[in-house]
């Protein structure tokens, strides 16, 4: 019988997968250990986390073939890699070395101001970040099989996450209160195609599985997202800058899964060591904030 | 019928879904009592290291295991099935299974996501036509153990297995909308061995 790769369902439901889990963000093969060890559903394999990308600036690319092939050889879980917006030779480098999945991320610099990835060409699936549902709709409609809030990685700070969660599913709330006959012009002011909006509207969530990443350095962090309706969790610097990575973990995977039950969030919140240390997003001049990239 | 399904990570929401479909209201099984209060288990898609992990922090590890070879029926889709079987090739090391089906299955063997695909396969249930499979970075049978009904293949690897009172799919039924594994399960698996306890 025929075999059909890169569907949309095979693609989306992949996503469907990673759901109530933890995507961590590492640097090499024995954080990728670490973060499997600690019940990680996927690897995101880049060069720096966000926070060095954040301290050492410059221009922030693909990360080098051999560090991922060597992460995929560490772990048996998903692998994950970032692509710079718009750059789809990264992203068909990153197909070929048989990444599960491809961030077209705002952390990295863009490649191109205007476009993003055409993401049905690809077999692979593509996660994109969002801050508001407009943005959500556009990449979907671009061909993502997942949605990040953005918050503002590299930071340690979960307002901005905080605030494009509410913003995602405060307006998807809004559309499912629209008569049909208002659709249209909620899609004109969305920026976003009719036909997924009114999709929203009637099912009352995104056609793809949400997520949320960008400053979520503990355990409670963790478990607040979850309960402002994230399907899961990326955290991206906060692990490995902390004082006790395995264990902080280990503890944001329990606190993602327990996200309702403040007993065993205080558990897993008990002797980490300290935390990353962070910035304040408001103490951010505008060109520094990555959340702003994309469009 | 009782039915959970094991929510500690994964598609808990599509299998809740593809129950009720089946005329069963199922509850989300995180804690030892929610497991004690229920007669059957699905266990989901998901990464069979984090569910198993937690399982373990949880307590739940060794009742799920000490259920299932008491005769609790059991479903599992994906990881559901790498933690049901037996023996587990290219695992991560260290990581071990509820186990209870007599199997050896092989993690990610048709390949990694790129490779991830689905396809119209014959599920032998007695109904003629093929069901739509979605395998995600799935896994294949590669040994079956005495008492094993093979259900579906492809390529040769049973992707569709029961004993007694347990079922196993490489593939993800939940993702579909086709409801009839799920309805197999309730209505020729479990019932069938929850009348049998009684």
């Amino acid at each position: 019988m025929a075999q059909e790769t890169g569907t949309a369902r095979v693609k989306r439901g992949m996503a469907e997968m990673l759901k109530g889990g933890v995507i961590m963000d590492v640097v090499n093969a024995e954080q990728a250990k670490i973060a499997e060890d600690a019940g990680a559903v996927a690897v995101m394999a880049l060069e720096r986390v966000p926070a060095d990308i954040r301290a050492q600036g410059g221009v922030a690319r693909m990360s080098d073939p051999d560090m991922i092939e060597k992460i995929k050889a560490a772990v048996s879980i998903p692998v994950m890699a970032k692509a710079r917006i718009g750059h789809f030779v990264e992203a068909q480098v990153l197909q070929s070395l048989g990444v599960d999945f491809i961030d077209e991320s705002e952390v990295l610099t863009p490649a191109d101001y205007k476009n993003h990835i055409d993401k049905w060409s690809f077999t692979v699936p593509f996660v994109c970040g969002a801050t508001n549902l407009g943005e959500a709709l556009r990449r979907i409609n671009e061909g993502a099989a997942m949605i990040r809030s953005k918050g503002e990685a590299g930071t340690g700070d979960v307002s901005n996450a905080m605030q494009h969660m509410r913003e995602i599913n405060g307006e998807i709330r809004r559309l499912s209160s629209l008569r049909e006959d208002e659709l249209y012009v909620a899609a004109k002011e969305l920026q976003a195609p009719y036909e997924l909006v009114k999709e929203v509207a009637q099912k009352g969530k995104l056609p793809v599985v949400l997520f949320t990443a960008g400053g979520i350095a503990t355990p409670a962090d963790a478990a607040l997202m979850m309960s402002m309706g994230a399907d899961g969790v990326f955290i991206g610097s906060g692990i490995f800058k902390s004082g006790n990575p395995a264990q902080r973990a280990a503890a944001c995977v329990r606190a993602t899964t327990f996200w309702d039950d403040p007993k065993v969030i205080a558990d897993a919140s008990r002797g980490l060591g300290e935390a990353m240390v962070g910035i304040n997003v408001a103490d951010l001049p505008a060109p520094h904030r990555l959340a702003e990239r994309g469009w | 019928m009782k039915v959970g399904v094991l929510a500690l990570q994964g598609d808990v929401r599509e299998h809740f879904s593809a129950l009720i479909a089946c005329g069963v209201y199922p509850t989300t099984i995180r804690r030892r009592a929610e497991l004690d209060a229920v007669e059957a288990l699905v266990i989901p898609g998901g990464e069979s290291t984090t569910i198993s992990q937690l399982a373990k922090s949880f307590d739940l590890f060794q009742p799920i295991r000490d259920r299932i070879s008491h005769g609790m029926p059991v479903y599992g889709s994906c990881a559901g099935m790498i933690l049901l079987a037996d023996h587990i090739l290219d695992a991560k090391a260290d990581q071990e299974s509820f186990g209870g089906l007599d199997i050896t299955v092989r993690r990610n063997a048709f390949g990694r996501q790129v490779d991830s695909f689905e396809s119209d396969i014959a599920f032998a249930d007695g109904t003629p036509t093929p069901v739509r499979a979605v395998f995600i970075r799935a896994p294949w049978i590669e040994k079956i153990g005495s008492g094993i009904e093979i259900l579906a293949e492809v390529d040769a690897h049973p992707v569709a297995v029961r004993s007694k009172s347990i079922l196993a799919t490489s593939f993800h039924p939940e993702l579909t909308g086709d409801h009839r594994i799920h309805r197999y399960f309730i209505e020729e698996v479990a019932r069938g061995a929850l009348q049998q306890v009684q």
